[in-house]
């Protein structure tokens, strides 16, 4: 059939036609609109990693702030340049999680009490950010220290919109790569297993420590990445924007709004959080705050209760719906092989 | 060498642990009957801060007046909340009832900030400050310690000597059983639904006496307080309570040696080493 040969190549259009927006002449405004968007849809994809295996993290605030964090007070003290900055940061966040990780997937913690675990994480790393004010500037977050030009490959900083915009597209399609390889990998099913069982998955051979270990620590040097490039890129850090509880269940919200389970989902809860932020600030104006997280907030609700698998799984099956019969996929955007 | 300051921070933490005490005490209880986790349960504490700030600064209404609406209001809360919200999700994964609950979380802090805008609001009152010796206690600390203790008391009373207390401890120890015993789940359910909005709403009355409230509140004292519960043992009201006197030393004490944030990151790393060496909580029956 035309239609099932001319499916692989969507998501090549889709990328064509993304990495082309620049050039429409699109404003500022919505170039940094669409920049956020490929930010936060990978640090979403990154949480989205070990949370659809039901390892519910709401604790990683924690590796974000790590991630803008490291890099930036690496950049504005030693003057280190981010490229080495970053692999500094996203080793402490691995290390971070192992740390974490190791006991808890040890002694079993799993459910609401991993959850909570991960929530105290996200505040002890939030709180030592405020308490080492003399370095990190405390609640009034910091600034990273600016080129002249603004523009420079050494600092990581690029004054014009166009240049980070193809970085953010970069990591962000390099973030759904590597959802795609660990959907296609044997952790996969391991991890399934044990999520089922953890005592069967062990007595079939499934070594469930190592892989939950695995699938943390990737996710975790993911998410202080995506921290990293958004320190980068507003050049403004806040221990409020980027660590603790706010950021973290703002995180596992937006992915389950999208939808964890497919691999665009996380990418299509970013859209919907920022665009619902944008559209009703435009609409209302800037004195009325909070309208935003008040439909948001229902929106969350409505979703857990009525449609637990999110927009992006909604639609899936939907689409397989009306495909009845093809293939069950875990995901219909069939990229080509790699 | 005898400090008076170091003693100072001591009994100011046991007064603080009073304060954490009676706010984990309505979570511990709708976790241990219900078995779901109200992560919004810090943004009920809120509302009921915002109602005693509404109806005593804009309406002059009188203060108990003021705090017996706020405990009725934040009551019909938690009725609501689990009508409405936990309802529906009961029969899903346990993770599900928490996100949820999130979600009520995020509508809540909204609401309050559009409803109040961001701005911190008090009520204005001067609490007398009592002197002991050379030490200095707020008196508002030591109401609320005293309230923790009555609460404690008076809901250990009504889970022990009431038909309908005794029903809710047979139905948190098997759930399945109940039913065929003629007990009603939903008629208990609502029950410890209103009873925990309750406590929120005390809870509420005492935070308004010595805090600012402000939207954000709720998410300095929500991760506190499902730590004290975890640690106590969901669901274990003792355990729960003690802890609190646990976490409240670490805060008060690690505070004065160090400064306040570095109090919360110990009893936050105390509360993860914990849940490694015992999962179950401190006091796990």
């Amino acid at each position: 059939m035309s239609q099932a040969r001319a499916l692989p190549l969507v998501p090549v259009i889709g990328v064509a036609a993304l990495a082309s927006v620049p050039w429409t002449g699109i404003g500022n405004y919505h170039l940094h609109l669409l920049i956020n968007i490929l930010i936060w849809g990978f640090i979403y994809t990154s949480w989205s990693v070990m949370g659809r295996f039901g390892m519910v993290s709401l604790g990683h605030g924690a590796f974000l702030g790590v991630g803008a964090y490291v890099t930036t007070l690496l950049w504005n003290t030693t003057g280190l340049t981010p490229w080495f900055g970053i692999p500094v940061a996203l080793l402490v966040a691995v290390v971070l999680a192992l740390v974490i990780g190791y006991p808890c997937f040890r002694f079993r913690i799993v459910g609401h009490y991993f959850a909570l675990v991960t929530l105290a994480l996200g505040e002890v790393v939030r709180l030592t950010i405020v308490a080492l004010r003399q370095h990190t500037g405390g609640s009034l977050g910091m600034t990273v220290e600016g080129v002249p030009g603004g523009t420079s490959l050494y600092a990581l900083q690029f004054g014009e919109r166009e240049t980070f915009f193809y970085l953010a597209l970069l990591v962000w399609l390099g973030g759904l790569w590597i959802w795609r390889v660990v959907d296609r990998s044997m952790l996969r099913y391991a991890l399934e297993a044990a999520f089922d069982d953890e005592d069967a998955a062990a007595s079939i051979g499934v070594n469930v420590t190592r892989a939950k270990l695995a699938i943390s620590t990737l996710s975790a040097a993911m998410t202080a990445f995506g921290g990293a490039l958004y320190a980068q890129y507003q050049l403004y850090i806040n221990p409020e924007t980027v660590s603790g509880i706010g950021i973290s269940l703002q995180i596992v919200f937006a992915v389950i709004a999208g939808g964890m389970y497919v691999q665009l989902g996380p990418t299509v809860g970013a859209v919907i959080t920022l665009l619902l932020a944008e559209s009703l600030r435009v609409m209302v104006g800037h004195d009325v705050h909070g309208l935003d997280g008040t439909i948001y907030g229902l929106l969350l609700v409505l979703f857990i209760i009525y449609m637990p698998q999110g927009i992006g799984g909604f639609a899936v099956a939907a689409w397989k719906r009306w495909r009845a019969g093809g293939p069950p996929q875990p995901a219909p955007r069939s990229a080509p092989a790699r | 060498m005898f400090d008076i300051f170091l003693l100072e921070a001591v009994i100011n933490g046991v007064l603080l642990g009073g304060v954490l005490a009676l706010l984990a005490l309505g979570l511990n209880l709708v976790f241990g009957v219900i078995d779901v986790v109200w992560i919004c349960y810090a943004e009920l504490v809120m509302v009921g801060m915002y109602t005693i700030w509404w109806l005593f600064v804009h309406y002059g209404l009188p203060l108990p007046v003021a705090i017996a609406a706020a405990i009725a209001l934040v009551s019909a809360c938690g009725v609501a909340l689990h009508q409405l919200v936990i309802r529906p999700v009961l029969g899903t994964p346990p993770i599900n009832q928490l996100l949820v609950t999130g979600g009520v979380l995020f509508f809540l802090q909204a609401a309050a900030t559009l409803a109040f805008g961001v701005e911190f609001r008090n009520l204005g009152l001067r609490m007398p400050i009592v002197e002991f010796g050379e030490m200095f206690f707020s008196f508002a600390r030591i109401l609320a310690f005293g309230t923790a203790l009555a609460g404690v008391l008076a809901l250990w009373l009504f889970l022990t000597r009431t038909y309908l207390g005794t029903a809710i401890r047979a139905i948190s120890q098997d759930r399945e059983i109940m039913p065929l015993m003629g007990v009603n789940p939903r008629k208990i359910y609502l029950t410890t639904s209103a009873i925990g909005g309750g406590m929120a709403g005390v809870a509420a009355s005492l935070l308004a006496l010595q805090y600012d409230v402000h939207p954000a509140i709720g998410l300095s004292f929500g991760p506190i307080t499902f730590m004290i519960c975890v640690l106590g043992g969901l669901g274990n009201m003792a355990g729960g309570f003690i802890a609190a006197f646990v976490f409240a030393q670490f805060i008060s004490v690690g505070g004065f040696y160090l400064q306040i944030e570095w109090g919360y990151v110990l009893a936050f790393a105390f509360f993860i080493v914990m849940m490694f060496i015992r999962p179950q909580g401190l006091f796990s029956r």
